[in-house]
């Protein structure tokens, strides 16, 4: 017999916060997975709102190609305010 | 029958079918058919026991007797028990559960309702504070009866002979007696009768999607209210108040 | 623990020098606390170990609703049924918490209930004994849920990513697990004679299996070893155990409960309490299946899956029906 199909859970916990991911569930359907999401991962008041995305849908970068992905931001440092330098006399900036 | 004691045997009827639903669901507890509906079954009867405590602990303080909602649950015998038949019979599988909370939800949504205008306080605020449960519980339930009717061949099978086979407890919601009609006159509760209509709707517009049909009118049981009960009540009792009975005076 | 007697698959533990220089830069990422997630490469021993570890924990959360979901129906007032019930849904979701951490594993849900249901994945050993009275509801939460907690916390900190983060959820929600255990047993400590009576028996008869339940001493054990190299195991058998020893004592005592052991001693010097032997023949005996309620937990959780099968497929069958609509809707 076919397993409910697994479905990643991101929850709200407060308004204006991001929806964080939680964990993951079984449901045959997305409205089932929001309704199990309430039951499994809001017991205890702990969300405003709820995304439900079926697994197998994310795609995820490749361990692989952790260095490919994001060493090169590393070499951008003047991306970043500490990279000038600003004489102590001058304020608010 | 004075104001006061109606509103006692009124209060009973709507705690005692919140309390035995409860009950039988809690008798699912890790039997569920996946751990998801483990976890909802649960939170349906913690819904449950909660308006059950407040419908019990209003009862108990109508009577004046000092009867705390305990002693009401745990120290009565069947014949005192007020609840509607439709909720003390048994489990069965799962779409004999489904079918029983879906004809008592789409009941007592339409009843919390009515009796948050009630012009007793207390009453209007148990009633609103349960509402937004039993919507949701509705919502679940009307959910699975159109999943399993319109599932496969032997899932449609069993949710239409479990819609069948309790068809014969719901007339008990909407039949009035004595009580409700002193309670409706004061304003209080509502009229029974006035609730069939929107209840009939609501349960055929389900069915009508799960591809089930609604079954033929034919007589309806009735006595949960006044005291009279199925042979189901009594072993279900029996088990839930073993130890209030055993250990009689007990603090735990 | 929840975990017991998990196999590595390890010989003996290799030090760096012997590792081959994948397992040896993976081994270097876990000694500098780096976590591993779910595609990381990791060798095939640490996540066939894991998946074991984590499916045993969950498949003794699931189990363990079955002897406390027993008092459910029984419980002595509409406040007991209430927090009795929202635990051991909480032991559901526990379980499903873990279940979702062992399926990044490339492992299905289903696969994992099937070799329980075969009897080819263990479950804790404690919840093979019976819950006889309502004080075994008591035992349960203050004595075996708090040698849980003394397993879990450190697991918080453990080496594979989703398995720590779902500990983190478990132990947020576990402290109220014992204590409601040990108000059980604080109300019965304080009532009738019969109740007092009640609360020492249920203590006689958990006493053992939850001073057992860390498994035996792992000193010389190649697999804890390995599992602590991996950190997935932070701390030993014996180590958990005197943690527990230490707190437990006293908050018996304070319950005017008489310990079932008549070695039991304070050690002044060391500052902790000491124990007598604990029969590691029955420990064996009940992992291996011959405990009072192995049959019944296992037949339970079958009959329950198979019962169900109906529902799931029934699930399935619509939710493929209403997308085939949305299909048609769309076209």
């Amino acid at each position: 017999m076919k397993e409910w199909p697994l479905w990643e859970v991101f929850i709200r916990s407060q308004h204006g916060l991001a929806h964080k991911h939680v964990g993951s569930l079984h449901a045959p359907d997305a409205e089932m997975a929001i309704r199990n999401a309430r039951d499994v991962y809001t017991r205890r008041n702990e969300g405003v709102s709820i995304w439900v995305v079926k697994a197998a849908d994310i795609t995820a970068s490749s361990p692989g190609d952790k260095e490919a992905l994001f060493e090169p931001a590393n070499s951008k440092v003047y991306r970043h305010p500490t990279f000038y330098p600003m004489p102590d006399e001058v304020k608010g900036i | 029958m004075g104001r006061q004691d109606a509103l006692f045997e009124y209060l009973l009827r709507l705690g005692d079918s919140a309390l035995v639903l409860a009950q039988r669901l809690g008798e699912w507890t890790g039997k569920a058919p996946i751990i998801e509906e483990d976890l909802a079954t649960a939170n349906t009867a913690l819904d449950l026991i909660g308006q059950a405590r407040m419908w019990l602990a209003y009862a108990g303080e109508v009577e004046g007797k000092g009867r705390d909602e305990d002693r009401l649950a745990f120290l009565r015998d069947a014949s005192d028990f007020r609840n509607v038949l439709l909720v003390e019979q048994p489990n069965g599988n799962f779409a004999d559960t489904i079918a029983r909370q879906f004809y008592f939800d789409a009941w007592n949504v339409r009843a919390l309702d009515a009796l948050r205008g009630s012009t007793d306080a207390r009453v209007a605020d148990i009633a609103g504070k349960s509402l937004k449960e039993a919507r949701y519980h509705f919502e679940r339930s009307a959910d699975w009866v159109v999943r399993l009717g319109d599932g496969t061949d032997e899932s449609r099978a069993k949710m239409q002979a479990a819609i069948d086979d309790l068809w014969t407890y719901t007339g008990e919601l909407f039949a009035a007696d004595e009580v409700d009609r002193i309670l409706a006159e004061s304003g209080v509760g509502f009229d029974p009768g006035s609730l069939h209509a929107p209840w009939m709707d609501a349960v055929k517009q389900v069915l009508d999607e799960a591809t089930l049909v609604a079954p033929a009118a034919g007589y309806m049981q009735r006595g949960g209210k006044q005291g009279v009960h199925t042979e189901n009540l009594g072993y279900l009792l029996a088990e839930m108040q073993f130890l209030q009975r055993a250990y009689p005076g007990g603090q735990w | 623990m929840y975990a017991q007697l998990v196999d590595t698959g390890a010989k003996r533990v290799q030090s760096l020098e012997e590792l081959s220089p994948e397992d040896r830069a993976f081994q270097e990422r876990i000694d500098a606390g780096v976590k591993i997630e779910a595609k990381d490469p990791m060798p095939e021993s640490y996540r066939r170990t894991l998946v074991r570890q984590i499916s045993q924990h969950a498949h003794s959360e699931i189990v363990g609703m079955l002897p406390e979901g027993n008092w459910i129906t029984r419980a002595p007032t509409l406040k007991r049924k209430a927090i009795l019930l929202a635990k051991v849904q909480d032991e559901g979701g526990h379980g499903l918490y873990l279940y979702s951490a062992a399926e990044t594993l490339g492992v299905s849900r289903d696969q994992m209930i099937a070799d329980l249901h075969a009897g080819k994945a263990k479950y804790s050993s404690i919840f093979n004994y019976p819950t006889l009275s309502w004080a075994d509801v008591g035992c349960i939460g203050w004595l075996v849920d708090g040698a849980a907690i003394i397993n879990q916390i450190p697991l918080c900190r453990c080496s594979y990513g989703p398995y720590a983060r779902a500990m983190v959820r478990v132990c947020k929600e576990e402290s109220f697990h014992q204590r409601q255990g040990y108000d059980i047993m604080l109300a019965l400590a304080r009532g009738t004679a019969e109740q007092k009576a009640m609360a020492q028996e249920a203590f006689n008869r958990w006493w053992w299996p939850a001073l057992a339940m860390q498994g035996p001493p792992d000193k010389d054990s190649v697999h804890s070893a390995q599992s602590m190299a991996w950190k997935i195991k932070l701390f030993s058998n014996d180590e958990l155990r005197q943690k527990w020893l230490d707190q437990t004592v006293p908050q018996a005592h304070y319950l005017g409960l008489t310990v079932p052991d008549p070695d039991l001693a304070w050690n002044d010097e060391t500052g902790h309490w000491e124990h007598g032997p604990i029969d590691w023949d029955e420990f064996y005996r009940v992992i291996k299946g011959d405990g009072p309620c192995n049959r019944d937990r296992l037949r339970a959780r079958v009959k329950a899956w198979e019962d169900g099968a109906w529902v799931r497929e029934a699930a399935v069958a619509h939710a493929e029906k209403r997308a085939a609509r949305e299909r048609v809707k769309a076209a």
